[in-house]
């Protein structure tokens, strides 16, 4: 009964529609603004006179200049890392000789003191504990002041003015406008970036800014470009310089993940996301003055903190598999020797080694541990000292001294350049896969973002290490 | 972080907050639900954190809410449960944000929509704000921003308006907690039946297409007499919104 009812509303509503033509959406439209325009008539006044630009059409033409637009996103981007990058120095290290040097050891005596067996104990603290300890200490800092800044500029109003500029560039690359913003997000935390893809109507294009987001160098990842461009890239040039060539480094890399991802989204749009461009308004929002204390905590605790346990929930397992890959021996070899041995001459092909190729697949997890994990399994297996111990993460008070190690361990310029491009050019994490997983629920889409950047860093890695050899 | 609700003329009872109570997450046995909706980049999610005391981030630029944000608070005994709904601009296309907050507001059946918008453009804003004045008969508007609009000498005239939508306006500022107070009281008034609405409906439309919208209404109504959006319904009939026909197939409309 209620049935039939409903299919006689709806084909009544077919009819109708024919009666009234095609042009109901735009009559209602239309409709909707003459009443807006009504309304507003009667109880809006606006004193001031018209015509003159106020403060923010001023801003505006600056920013979004089609000279100075560029080049200022540069610089602050520019600026924003240079203070991330030397204010999180001395909290790092601070942090470092704090968690490594004083909780370390008396952790390990109180295991001891308590009679937990000796391999369990490795376990625990050499694995467990510093594989968290190293997470806070490298992580923390940066996090505390990146994510600040950049909240700063948002609440700002700076965000849709980088959208605004690079919304050309997008719509040649066949994807939506409203990326950039995404890609902003991911230079913080890819999968936050993932998230807010839920702002690209489009699906087709939001796959697109799904697929790509990696190529945003995330937080992750940034103290392991800048600590190998401070090591390799700044010493190749005279001590006064080697500060900003590190950082031109880092930025360059950075700039260069940006290249990927337009070159991706170009190359998925022309063929397996083939479609239009959609249109969309994108407002620029008035500049708002941020309010200043209440940023700096709300970011703190939305975004570091949380951002940091999740860190800390994956590094913790993360660091049991490296002490117990470093410490089980098949035969004569501990897995993880065994395993590098395996690898290293594929390593080589590409630039790197054996050792780096396990740390990266030992840190699906969490990209924040792939270095002390480098470190570690270097040492492991040239069996220097200067470490603690199989299977032991260590981080070393100085930049030099981790540069010694890793030299030792056969590291080159090439090995150094090939790993920071590798480390923009790989699997996501593990949470950002589970959350394009749960963001387009499709396992195939989850497949390719997550192999995608890994194919593209063997050719990537492997063309510069094949080209650096005939050169050099 | 936030000083609690304040102003200068304390005596009157709805300036008191001392009946309001933030409950953040705790959204046990609410009494009413409230949705928040609005175009985006107006504040929503800052009057969400004023009412709730959460610290749901929120940024300026258009859509940094994009899932539906839940918070509650008390005020006089009174559970609200306050849902934020991702800014639109618009509740007649179909992307996945613009449904989201459509479906809420048709089935989630609030008691009461606080509809956010910008002082400084209100015309722009009264799109949505029409729009929901279609599906909802019990809904204030916050318009938000009034620091912003002073700054601009954008003057807004707030009985007028009010009395044009045929609903409550009250003026706020949510980043420094203006006109908060005044939100909380009429959400309260709204949802306790002392404030009845008379919501405006869209009247600029041809006679012909006005004539086809009434007779499909007319009929909605026929089948289902509990429908309180009948009228928009048949709008998006006409408009051969395969999305709703298909829900009014499954019996969504009549729950």
């Amino acid at each position: 009964m209620k049935e039939t009812n409903v299919e006689n509303l709806i084909s009544l509503s077919n009819d109708l529609r024919w009666q009234i033509g095609d042009e109901f959406h735009d009559n209602l439209a239309e409709g909707i603004y003459a009443d807006a325009a009504e309304i507003v008539k009667g109880s809006v006044r606006n004193k001031k006179e018209k015509g003159h630009l106020r403060f923010d059409a001023k801003l505006d033409q600056i920013l979004t200049s089609k000279y100075l637009g560029f080049p200022l996103m540069f610089l602050i981007l520019a600026v924003v890392l240079w203070l991330t990058i030397v204010g999180a120095n001395y909290p790092s290290a601070m942090l470092g000789s704090l968690l490594l040097d004083t909780v370390h050891p008396f952790l390990k005596d109180l295991g001891v003191t308590v009679g937990l067996p000796v391999w369990l104990n490795g376990f625990l603290i050499d694995g467990v504990y510093l594989a968290v300890a190293w997470v806070i200490a490298v992580m923390l800092p940066p996090m505390a002041i990146f994510f600040p800044l950049f909240t700063l500029l948002e609440d700002f109003g700076y965000l849709p003015r980088v959208a605004f500029n690079l919304d050309n560039l997008f719509k040649r690359a066949g994807a939506h406008g409203k990326q950039a913003l995404t890609m902003s997000m991911g230079f913080g935390c890819n999968a936050a970036g993932v998230v807010a893809t839920r702002i690209i109507d489009s699906p087709r294009e939001r796959l697109i800014a799904i697929i790509t987001n990696n190529f945003s160098l995330c937080n992750g990842r940034w103290p392991t470009q800048i600590l190998i461009a401070t090591i390799f890239v700044g010493a190749v040039v005279p001590k006064a310089w080697s500060g900003l060539v590190s950082l031109a480094a880092v930025i360059g890399i950075a700039v260069l993940g940006m290249g990927f991802m337009f070159f991706t989204s170009w190359a998925l749009s022309k063929t397996v996301l083939k479609g239009e461009v959609s249109t969309f308004s994108l407002e620029l929002p008035p500049y708002r003055p941020p309010r200043f204390w209440k940023t700096i905590y709300t970011s703190l605790i939305d975004r570091t903190l949380i951002v940091l346990w999740r860190a800390i929930v994956f590094a913790a397992p993360a660091g049991a598999v490296i002490w117990l890959i470093s410490n089980v021996h098949l035969g004569d070899l501990s897995i993880a020797a065994w395993s590098i041995d395996f690898m290293n001459p594929f390593g080589y092909l590409l630039g790197l080694n054996g050792v780096i190729l396990l740390a990266y697949i030992v840190a699906i997890p969490a990209n924040e541990i792939v270095i002390p994990t480098v470190l570690m399994l270097t040492v492991l297996v040239t069996g220097i000292g200067g470490g603690a111990g199989a299977g032991v993460m260590f981080e070393l008070d100085s930049a030099n001294a981790t540069g010694d190690i890793l030299k030792a361990g056969g590291w080159t310029l090439l090995t150094a350049v090939n790993l920071m491009l590798f480390s923009l050019l790989h699997n996501p994490c593990s949470t950002t896969i589970y959350t394009i997983y749960k963001e387009t629920k499709s396992l195939k889409w989850t497949a390719v973002a997550s192999i995608l950047p890994v194919i593209m860093g063997f050719v990537v890695t492997f063309l510069v290490a094949q080209v650096w050899r005939l050169l050099s | 972080m936030e000083a609690a609700p304040k102003s200068a003329c304390e005596t009157c009872p709805q300036y008191n907050a001392e009946g309001l109570k933030k409950l953040g997450v705790n959204l046990n046995e609410a009494d009413f639900v409230v949705a928040l909706a609005g175009n985006p980049n107006t504040g929503k999610s800052t009057v969400f954190n004023a009412l709730t005391g959460l610290k749901q981030h929120t940024g300026n630029w258009p859509g940094k809410t994009v899932t539906r944000a839940e918070g509650a608070f008390q005020y006089n005994d009174q559970k609200y449960k306050l849902v934020d709904l991702p800014g639109t601009y618009s509740l007649l296309s179909t992307s996945e944000d613009e449904e989201v907050a459509r479906n809420f507001i048709l089935f989630g059946r609030p008691s009461v929509t606080i509809i956010v918008a910008d002082a400084s453009r209100l015309e722009r804003n009264l799109n949505l704000v029409l729009q929901v004045l279609e599906i909802t008969d019990k809904a204030v508007l916050c318009l938000n921003l009034m620091d912003e609009a002073e700054r601009n000498d954008i003057e807004v005239d707030t009985r007028t308006l009010a009395r044009d939508l045929g609903i409550p306006v009250v003026a706020t500022s949510a980043r420094y907690l203006r006109g908060i107070p005044e939100l909380i009281q009429t959400v309260s008034d709204l949802a306790n039946g002392r404030i009845v609405c008379k919501p405006h409906r869209i009247k600029n439309i041809p006679p012909n297409i006005e004539k086809a919208v009434t007779k499909l209404s007319n009929e909605i109504q026929a089948v289902y007499p509990d429908i309180p959006n009948s009228r928009w319904l048949a709008f998006r009939l006409l408009e051969g919104d395969n999305h709703v026909i298909e829900l009014l197939r499954k019996g969504e409309f009549v729950k």
